[in-house]
Formats: structure tokens, sequence, C-alpha cells
């Protein structure tokens, strides 16, 4: 019988599909937090069309492009895995599993040199580069700095969350038939990567 | 209610190329970027991103194979979401004067 080494006592009753249930109703808390800013983002767009234009020009799409796959990787990485661990295969899903987390550092990474960049020339809420900029571009940076910030947080809390799995799955606490925790994991860090799918062109990619 | 989880296994293939797709898209969408299409611009991009979204939800997040209740869930809460934003575009488009 598998998951010999778990039972000290009767098996404890799960239920996985109200387990994940309550994962996507959290999600979807997390989609009107980040979708009421995305709604002032758009009526602010609307409003300050041309400073938007302005303001984006300031940011690097490369470094954009490069987080944006940076985060898609790793959300490959955390559905392979669950995969892995279906299948048995608990030393691949433990390396996925730190993969993810790696590229979740890289993402940070990235964004605190992209943030001290624009801190270094001034370039922050009521700091002295932004006093002379339009109210559009004020808006727009506002707007920037909340959002990336904001999400960088939830990189950070999905990559404590992704490690405490780690640690649950090295210690067989997770396995090929008991692994909701995981999937629940991947669900929030593929959300943070949908946030980022939506924040990436918005900010980006204005022409 | 469940004691094993036995959920629909899917091939690791299917993930790679699903993040194939999803690499390519992001090339797309940063090449139309810097094609001059003025306000097309915002539409493909977002119209791509909903694409991107798409392929994670269901291939990624597994709504695809899961059980239908999942759908319905991500369905009513993208009407209330859209509901907020087209009643916000009602009011911001009407204002006159003063924006």
């Amino acid at each position: 019988m598998e998951n010999d080494i778990a039972i000290e006592h009767s098996p404890i009753h799960r239920d996985d599909l109200g387990s994940k249930m309550g994962m996507w109703l959290f999600l979807f808390t997390e989609l009107i937090l980040f979708g009421g800013m995305f709604i002032l983002y758009a009526s602010y767009r609307y409003m300050h069309s041309d400073d938007f234009k302005v303001a984006a020009m300031r940011l690097d799409t490369t470094v954009g492009t490069i987080n944006t796959i940076i985060l898609l990787t790793s959300s490959l990485c955390a559905v392979l895995s669950i995969a892995a661990l279906q299948k048995k295969q608990k030393l691949l899903s433990m390396y996925m599993l730190i993969f993810t987390i790696v590229l979740g550092g890289a993402f940070l990474i990235n964004k605190y040199f992209e943030w001290s960049t624009k801190i270094h020339h001034g370039i922050y809420p009521r700091g002295p580069e932004m006093a002379n900029f339009s109210d559009g571009e004020v808006l727009y940076y506002g707007l920037y700095f909340v959002m990336t910030g904001l999400h960088a947080l939830h990189v950070i809390v999905g990559m404590i969350f992704l490690t405490f799995m780690l640690v649950f799955v090295a210690k067989d606490k997770l396995t090929y038939n008991n692994h909701q925790k995981l999937e629940n994991a991947g669900l929030y860090w593929h959300l943070v990567d949908i946030i980022w799918i939506f924040l990436f062109p918005l900010f980006y990619l204005i022409h | 209610m469940e004691d094993t989880n036995t959920s629909h296994q899917v091939s690791y293939g299917i993930y790679i190329l699903v993040w194939l797709g999803l690499v390519g898209l992001t090339l797309l969408t940063v090449s139309v970027a810097g094609l001059n299409l003025v306000s097309l611009t915002l539409v493909v991009a977002l119209t791509i991103a909903i694409i991107k979204s798409l392929l994670v939800t269901n291939y990624f997040m597994h709504v695809r194979t899961d059980t239908r209740v999942f759908k319905v869930f991500i369905f009513v809460s993208l009407i209330m979401f859209l509901t907020l934003i087209i009643l916000t575009f009602f009011d911001i488009t009407f204002r006159t004067g003063g924006k």
C-alpha cells in the first residue's frame, strides 16, 4: 500500500474538490483586487492617452519581454512539477519546483533593477524628476509602481508557498495521489503569471 | 469526499507545446507593438493577452479537463468584472468638461 510512511493513525478524510474550489474562490478575490486597478488604469489611460504613451517610452521593452518569458517558463515548470508527481517521479517534481522558484527570483531581480534605475533618476511618487511630469505621466507612474509592486509582492508570496510545497514533497507529505496542496500552489502561481500577461502589454507596449 | 486524487493525467508534451505557443504569442505581441497601428495596437495586444490567459487557464490550470463547475465559476466572475468595467466606462465616456 502506498504512503506507508505517513500512516500513524487512521486515514484522515480529505476533500480535494472542496480544497480546489476554495482556492479558486480566493483567486477570484485576487482578480477583483487587481481588476479594480486595471479599471483605474483603463479610465486614466482613456483620459490621458497621449501622456500615457510618452510615459511608457521610458520603460525598457526588452526587460519586460524577458520577464514575461521568465514567468511563462516558471508556470510551465510548476505544472510539470505536478505532472511529475502524478507519474511518481518525485525527484523530477522537486527539480521542477526548485526551477519554478528560481525563475520567480530571476523575475524579482529584473524588477529590482528596473525600479532602482527609475528611482535613481528621480522617477518615483513625489520624486524630483516627476515634479516636471504632466498629470497623465504622473498617473501612469503612480499606477506603474503600485501595480507592479503589488504584483511583485504576490510573486514573493507565491515563492514562499511553493517552497513549503517543495518541503512537503521532499517529506512525502505530498504524493502521486495526494497533491491537492501542490495544485493549489500552482493555481496561485498561474494567476500571478496571468496578471503579468496583462500588465506587460498595458505598461510596456503602448506605442 | 475524495480520499485519493486520481485527477486527469496530461503528458509533458502538451504542456511544452502550450508553453511554446505562449512564448510565440509573446514575441508576436511585441512585434505588433513595433508596427505603427495606432489605436489598433491596444485591441491586438489585449486579444493576444486574452488568448494567452485562456491557454494558461485551460491547460496549466487544468480547467479544460476538470469538472465543469470551475468553468462556471470563472464565467460568473468574468461577467461580474466585465460589468464593472463597462459600467465605469458608461460613466467616464459621457462626462463633459473637466476630465
